[in-house]
C-alpha cells in the first residue's frame, strides 16, 4: 500500500517548482477578488466610443455595398473615403500630421469591427495603419514624416512593397535592388501580390543596395506613384477581393536618396519589426471574421425548424456551436492581450505569433462551420457567410504563413528553455 | 440673437433601440442591468442638428457654441462623450439617481438655462425609453419661450428662425424669435458618425457637474408607476379555406364584423 503512494511523494518532492505553481492557488482567490487588474474586455471610454462608431459606419455604409464590391472585385469609392473621413487611416498618427493620434489597441479594435463586415474593407486599414503609417511614424526622419504622414491620413492610400517571385517567407532571397547614383538611386525589379497597391500613390519599396551585404543591403525607399511605379495585373483572387493585389514593376525609377526611410542597409530590420506587430493586426481581422461569420449565422439556427425543434436545440448542434464560441473567446484574448503588451512597451512577438496562427485558425473552422449549420443557404451567395469561407484563408498566409508563426512561437521557445 | 450664438441641447441615456426589451420580474420597472444603452435617437438628432447650426455660422464667419445637458446617474456621462465626440463643444451634468419624470427634467434644465444662458435649447421630441413627449413643450412653458415642435427642417436667420414641423394633416411652417426652444422630428437630418479625432478631443473637453440640490429644484415624482406589463404574447394564425371561411370567423369567433 505504501509503496503505491511512495512514487508519487517522491515525484512531488522532486518537483517542488510543480508544487509551488499549485499551492499558490489557496490563496489567489482572495488577492483576486481584490485585484484592480480589469479583464481584457474592459476597454477605456474613448475605445468603446471608437469601437460603437466603427461599428455603425461598418453597418451603415460598408454592409449595404459589400456583396457588390465582392461580385465586381472593386473598392467601392465612398468606403474609402468613408474611412479617411472617420479618421481610421491615421488612428495612431500625431495631430501635427493631421492624424487621430490614438493608440495601437484602437487600431485593432478598428480592424476587428470592419472585419466583422467585410475582412476586405478590414485590411485596406489594417495594412495603411499598422505596416505604413507605422513604419514613417518609427523610422522616417521629421522631413519624410511632414511630407507624407499628412496625405496618408487623409487622403492617399499607402501599400508596404516586399514580397517578391523568388522572396516571401525567405526575405533574405528578395531581387530588387537599388543603385546609388549621385543625390538618387535607381530603382529597379518587380514586387508581387502588394495589398492595397490598386488604390496606393505612396510605396513603400524594399529594395537592396548592396546585395554583396546579403540582408544588410536592403533598405526601404519612399517611392511615390509619379515616380514611375508601374501597376500592373490586378489578381483575381479566391477571397478578400474587394482589396487590390497586384505586381509592381519598378523600372530604373530615380528615386531621391531624401526618401530613403531611416538608415540605409536597415530595412530588412524594420521590415522584420513593423511585421511584428502587423500580425496583430492581422489577427484581429480573422477574430473580426469569425465574430462576423458567427453572428451572421447563429439567428438562423433559431428560426430553421426540423423535426419540429429549432436546428439549434439539438444537442449535436449545441455542442458545436459551444466550442467555436469558445474558440473565438479563445483568439480574441491572444489577440488583446498581444495589443495590451505592445501598448504597454513588453515584449509581445511570441505572443502576436501565436495570436495571428490561431485567430486564423479559429476564422477558417468558425466560418467552415457556419456554412454547414446554415445549410442550404450557408452555401448560396445571396447569403453572407460563404463570402466569410472565401475571405478566412488569407489569414494562414500574409504578413507570415503560419508555419513561419510556428517557427517564431518555437524559436522564442528554444531561446526560453536552451539556456 | 447674440453674436456668439449658444445652443443647448438636451441628451438622455436610454436603452438601445436595438435592445429587446424586457420587464422586470417584479413587474415595476423595465429591466436595465447589463443592457446596452445609448443616446436617445431623437437627441442624436438635436446634437446633430446644433453642430450643423455651428459649422454654417463658423463658415459665415460667425460663432457658436454647443453645449450638452444630460439628467441622470453618472453613466449619463457615456451620452455626453458621445455628445462631446461628435462635435459639441462643452457638456452638463445633471446626476441623481432618482427617478425623473418629463417635468422634473424640464425644471431641472430650466435651472440650467438660467445658468448658462443659451439662445435656444434643442431637445429631441421624445425619448425612445417612455415615449412621454413632453419635457420640450414643459420646458417651453416653464421658460415663457416659445415653441417649434417636431421640426423636420430649420432655417435661421439674425432674427428669427423658420422651422417646418411635422402635423397629423402634413407640415406647418412657423417662425419663432429667439430665445427659443424646437423639438427634433425623425427626418431633420442623419446624425454623423463620431470620428477618431473628435473621439480624442471629446477627453479634452470640459464636462461640468451639477447635482439637483445645487440647481435647487424639486424632482419628486407627481406620477406614480402601479405595474408594468409586457404586451400580450401573439397568438398564433390560422389559415383559411375560403373567404366564406373567413367571413364566418371573422363574424362568430372574433366578434369583429
Amino acid at each position: 500500500m505504501f509503496s503505491a503512494i511512495r512514487p508519487r511523494l517522491a515525484s512531488a518532492i522532486a518537483k517542488p517548482a510543480l508544487l509551488n505553481a499549485v499551492r499558490p492557488r489557496f490563496f489567489t482567490q482572495a488577492v483576486v477578488a481584490r485585484s484592480e487588474i480589469p479583464s481584457l474586455h474592459t476597454l477605456t471610454e474613448d475605445e468603446e466610443l471608437l469601437r460603437e462608431s466603427v461599428a455603425r459606419f461598418a453597418q451603415e455604409q460598408i454592409l449595404p455595398k459589400v456583396a457588390k464590391m465582392d461580385e465586381t472585385e472593386l473598392l467601392d469609392k465612398d468606403v474609402l473615403k468613408g474611412l479617411f473621413e472617420q479618421g481610421l487611416m491615421g488612428i495612431e498618427t500625431d495631430t501635427k500630421y493631421d492624424g487621430s493620434e490614438s493608440s495601437f489597441m484602437s487600431a485593432i479594435l478598428t480592424i476587428e469591427e470592419l472585419a466583422k463586415v467585410d475582412p476586405s474593407i478590414s485590411v485596406i486599414c489594417d495594412v495603411q495603419n499598422t505596416l505604413v503609417n507605422t513604419l514613417f511614424r518609427k523610422y522616417a526622419s521629421d522631413d519624410i514624416k511632414q511630407r507624407y504622414l499628412p496625405r496618408l491620413a487623409t487622403d492617399t492610400v499607402g501599400c508596404f512593397c516586399l514580397s517578391e517571385a523568388g522572396s516571401g517567407s525567405d526575405a533574405f532571397a528578395l531581387q530588387t535592388r537599388a543603385v546609388k547614383d549621385g543625390d538618387n538611386y535607381i530603382l529597379n525589379g518587380t514586387k508581387m501580390w502588394i495589398t492595397n497597391s490598386g488604390e496606393a500613390e505612396i510605396f513603400l519599396v524594399f529594395a537592396n543596395v548592396a546585395p554583396e551585404k546579403g540582408y544588410k543591403g536592403i533598405t526601404c525607399f519612399v517611392v511615390d506613384k509619379s515616380m514611375g511605379v508601374k501597376v500592373n495585373k490586378k489578381e483575381s483572387k479566391l477571397g478578400i477581393r474587394a482589396s487590390s493585389t497586384c505586381t509592381l514593376n519598378f523600372d530604373d525609377i530615380v528615386v531621391p536618396a531624401s526618401n530613403v526611410l531611416g538608415e540605409v542597409g536597415k530595412g530588412y530590420k524594420y521590415a522584420i519589426e513593423i511585421l511584428n506587430e502587423g500580425r496583430i493586426g492581422i489577427a484581429a481581422q480573422m477574430l473580426g471574421l469569425a465574430q462576423g461569420a458567427f453572428d451572421a449565422t447563429m439567428p438562423y439556427l433559431f428560426q430553421r425548424k426540423q423535426f419540429g425543434s429549432f436546428i439549434g436545440s439539438f444537442q449535436g448542434m449545441q455542442h458545436q456551436y459551444a466550442q467555436i464560441a469558445v474558440e473565438i473567446e479563445a483568439a480574441r484574448l491572444l489577440t488583446y492581450n498581444a495589443a495590451r503588451l505592445k501598448e504597454q512597451g513588453k515584449p509581445f512577438v511570441k505572443e502576436a505569433a501565436m495570436a495571428k496562427l490561431y485567430a486564423s485558425q479559429v476564422a477558417e473552422r468558425t466560418a467552415s462551420r457556419c456554412i454547414e449549420w446554415a445549410g442550404g443557404i450557408g452555401f448560396t451567395r445571396d447569403f453572407p457567410i460563404e463570402k466569410f469561407y472565401r475571405d478566412c484563408k488569407i489569414g494562414a498566409i500574409y504578413e507570415g504563413t503560419s508555419n513561419i508563426q510556428l517557427q517564431t512561437i518555437a524559436k522564442a521557445l528554444e531561446k526560453q528553455y536552451s539556456a | 440673437m447674440s453674436s456668439n450664438l449658444r445652443i443647448m441641447v438636451a441628451c438622455k441615456r436610454v436603452i438601445d433601440y436595438a435592445v429587446k426589451i424586457r420587464v422586470n420580474a417584479a413587474g415595476t420597472a423595465v429591466e436595465t442591468a447589463n443592457v446596452k444603452h445609448s443616446m436617445n435617437p431623437f437627441d442624436e438628432i438635436g446634437t446633430e442638428q446644433a453642430i450643423q447650426i455651428k459649422e454654417a455660422l463658423t463658415k459665415a464667419k460667425g460663432k457658436a457654441e454647443v453645449i450638452v445637458v444630460s439628467c441622470g446617474p453618472s453613466k449619463s456621462q457615456e451620452t455626453l462623450r458621445t455628445a462631446l465626440a461628435m462635435g459639441a463643444d462643452k457638456a452638463i451634468h445633471v446626476e441623481t439617481d432618482e427617478e425623473l419624470q418629463p417635468l422634473a427634467v424640464a425644471k431641472l434644465l430650466k435651472a440650467v438655462v438660467e445658468k448658462e444662458k443659451p439662445d435656444m435649447i434643442i431637445l429631441g421630441k421624445q425619448a425612445i425609453d417612455d415615449d412621454s413627449n413632453q419635457t420640450g413643450q414643459m420646458l417651453a412653458g416653464l421658460l415663457n419661450w416659445p415653441q417649434a415642435t417636431f421640426a423636420s427642417k430649420v432655417e435661421l436667420s439674425e432674427k428669427a428662425m423658420t422651422v417646418t414641423r411635422e402635423v397629423d394633416g402634413g407640415v406647418e411652417t412657423i417662425k419663432t424669435s429667439f430665445p427659443a426652444v424646437l423639438t427634433t422630428d425623425l427626418r431633420l437630418n442623419v446624425p454623423r458618425y463620431a470620428s477618431l479625432p473628435n473621439i480624442m478631443k471629446a477627453k479634452k473637453k470640459p464636462l461640468t457637474k451639477f447635482t439637483v440640490a445645487d440647481l435647487g429644484v424639486d424632482v419628486k415624482s407627481r406620477l406614480q408607476t402601479l405595474k408594468i406589463a409586457e404586451p400580450p404574447k401573439r397568438q398564433g394564425g390560422k389559415l383559411v379555406e375560403s373567404v366564406d371561411d373567413l367571413l364566418d370567423k371573422l363574424k362568430n369567433e372574433a366578434k369583429v364584423l
